[in-house]
């Protein structure tokens, strides 16, 4: 659905010209719902933009929904919805008027235009706001309006860009139930986030970005399996005893903490290993790694730390 | 495809700006407010026959005002990434512009007809003909300055920007086009000045048409500009920068 190649965008600025995104290779299936993540900066909107039109590259190729984006970017559009960052609800116009006219901006007749308006009203549930100013709208309705109007020619390829941005933690947990829901009709989802527990939720496949540059691709799974092991936390008085037996073990008072491979199933060996040689646990902890433990180990930094930052 | 239903789509992007003032309609109404303080409180001013010379004077000037600011609206929908959806939409970029152009100088010409029924309250003179003419002339004046009043909204992106931009070009071309006096009591050197602005033409014609007179150079600058503008406006939406 997606086959990058080598794409690159160079912008030119005052104090010389900035690499957004040096050269990146995207290859995303039919069906398949794939998250773009990386901190603000890292490129993410940048190539989102090159893949959706907007913006042309200055380097690479690619073929977008059976188009080529240099070539064909009229029959890109006409095969892709979009969902900006920003929303897209004009604010002086009503929720049904802005529905209507985007459909029929992707070519839809009159009356097909207002049959498939109902439709994603319905589906998205937004029924009985369509007579409400798109201002009137709280967050949560307004992004599950941005997204319809993504939707209302069908597009077998959806771009999101950061779609949970600004939400709350209700709103967003209905979001991922509709983008889910969107997979599930067979719509292949192409979303950028810089929210871990978003990409890890939703993403069947990840890529990683930083710096323009694409570090890391797999399933969150993966991923977290390439962070060697989990991080396995004990509590108990003889922390140094402990601590001889595995391997940078860190000890923090009478905490013990080491990572194994596996370590749900590896667990009750342990302990009984543990016992077996005379050592008293007053606590055990299991953390599966996280994918702020893969961005760290693929990037060095914290993904937590570069969006703050930014 | 380049022209893939051209008409079709502008048409759809002038729906959908002109359904907001539809349902507003008093916006209209204080649109032209200015006029008609200018009409009452300043064409009196000019003594017995004034009308004839004032009033197409006043209504090249609502073209300028009118359609100049228009860009202020486009801001907003920039802001709020609505240009970016419509851009992915495979909607033409023509369209985009000449759509919004088109809401604006079917209100300008609606407020131009209203101003001048209003003039004729005051004695103002003119016939079915003459005004059909007056306000194609302001149409098309409008369409040259709405197209370019976009397009600059569309570089410049920030409202404090635009609104400098917008006064430090429209005040010169006003005070130099002798809508509020004529350009000939002025010192010569003022005079030529005046003759170098476009504006100062199209008011000539506009004028010719309600009194004797050429509309020659006025109809060259209303082409010259509508041409330049619209060029100049269809060549910045085609480009990526939204």
């Amino acid at each position: 659905m997606i086959e990058a190649r080598g794409l690159a965008r160079r912008f030119t600025t005052k104090t010389g010209p900035v690499d957004a995104v040096r050269g990146v290779d995207i290859d995303v299936a039919e069906g398949e719902l794939v998250g773009f993540l990386g901190p603000n900066g890292a490129g993410k909107s940048t190539t989102l933009r090159m893949l959706t039109t907007l913006l042309q590259p200055t380097a690479g190729t690619a073929t977008i929904a059976g188009h080529d984006l240099l070539k064909d970017p009229a029959g890109v559009r006409r095969n892709i919805g979009y969902v900006g960052q920003k929303g897209g609800g004009g604010l002086d116009q009503r929720v049904g008027d802005e529905l209507e006219f985007q459909a029929r901006f992707y070519g839809l007749a009159k009356h097909d235009a207002r049959r498939k308006v109902a439709d994603l009203l319905d589906r998205f549930d937004l029924t009985g706001l369509e007579k409400r100013g798109v201002v009137t709208l709280s967050g949560g309705q307004q992004r599950r309006l941005d997204i319809a109007m993504g939707m209302l020619h069908d597009p077998r390829l959806l771009f999101l860009d950061e779609p949970s941005t600004a939400l709350d933690p209700q709103s967003r947990r209905n979001l991922w139930d509709h983008i889910r829901q969107l997979k599930a009709d067979g719509t292949t989802v192409f979303l950028t986030t810089h929210y871990l527990d978003e990409a890890d939720f939703l993403s069947d496949r990840l890529l990683v970005i930083d710096h323009g540059a694409i570090v890391g691709e797999g399933s969150p799974d993966d991923l977290k399996h390439r962070v060697s092991g989990d991080l396995v936390e004990l509590g108990t008085a003889q922390a140094a005893v402990v601590a001889s037996k595995f391997e940078d073990a860190v000890v923090d008072g009478e905490k013990v903490s080491f990572r194994i491979p596996n370590g749900d199933r590896a667990l009750p060996g342990l302990l009984r290993d543990l016992d077996n040689i005379g050592v008293e646990l007053h606590s055990v902890q299991v953390h599966r790694p996280t994918l702020d433990d893969v961005f760290l180990t693929m990037t060095g930094r914290s993904l937590r730390e570069g969006s703050n930052a930014a | 495809m380049p022209h893939r239903n051209l008409l079709r789509d502008t048409w759809l992007v002038f729906c959908r700006v002109m359904l907001p003032v539809l349902r507003n309609p008093v916006a209209v109404v204080f649109g032209i407010a200015q006029p008609l303080l200018y009409l009452g409180l300043f064409g009196p001013l000019l003594g017995e026959g004034g009308w004839q010379w004032f009033v197409p004077g006043l209504l090249v000037q609502m073209a300028l005002f009118g359609t100049a600011y228009a860009g202020f609206s486009l801001l907003p929908e920039v802001r709020t990434g609505v240009m970016e959806r419509l851009r992915v939409t495979p909607v033409s970029r023509v369209a985009l512009l000449v759509g919004r152009v088109g809401k604006d100088v079917v209100l300008l010409v609606v407020q131009s007809l209203l101003i001048m029924l209003a003039a004729m309250l005051f004695g103002f003179r003119a016939s079915a003909g003459q005004m059909l003419l007056g306000l194609g002339l302001v149409a098309v004046l409008g369409i040259a300055i709405g197209s370019v009043s976009y397009a600059i909204a569309l570089k410049v992106k920030l409202e404090y920007v635009f609104a400098s931009v917008l006064s430090a070009s429209i005040v010169p071309l006003m005070l130099l086009s002798g809508v509020l006096l004529p350009m000939s009591n002025g010192p010569e050197w003022l005079y030529w000045l005046s003759r170098i602005n476009p504006l100062a033409h199209v008011v000539d014609a506009e004028r010719s048409i309600f009194n004797p007179g050429t509309m020659t150079y006025g109809l060259v600058s209303v082409a010259v500009l509508v041409l330049v503008g619209v060029c100049y406006g269809v060549r910045t939406f085609n480009k990526e920068s939204a």
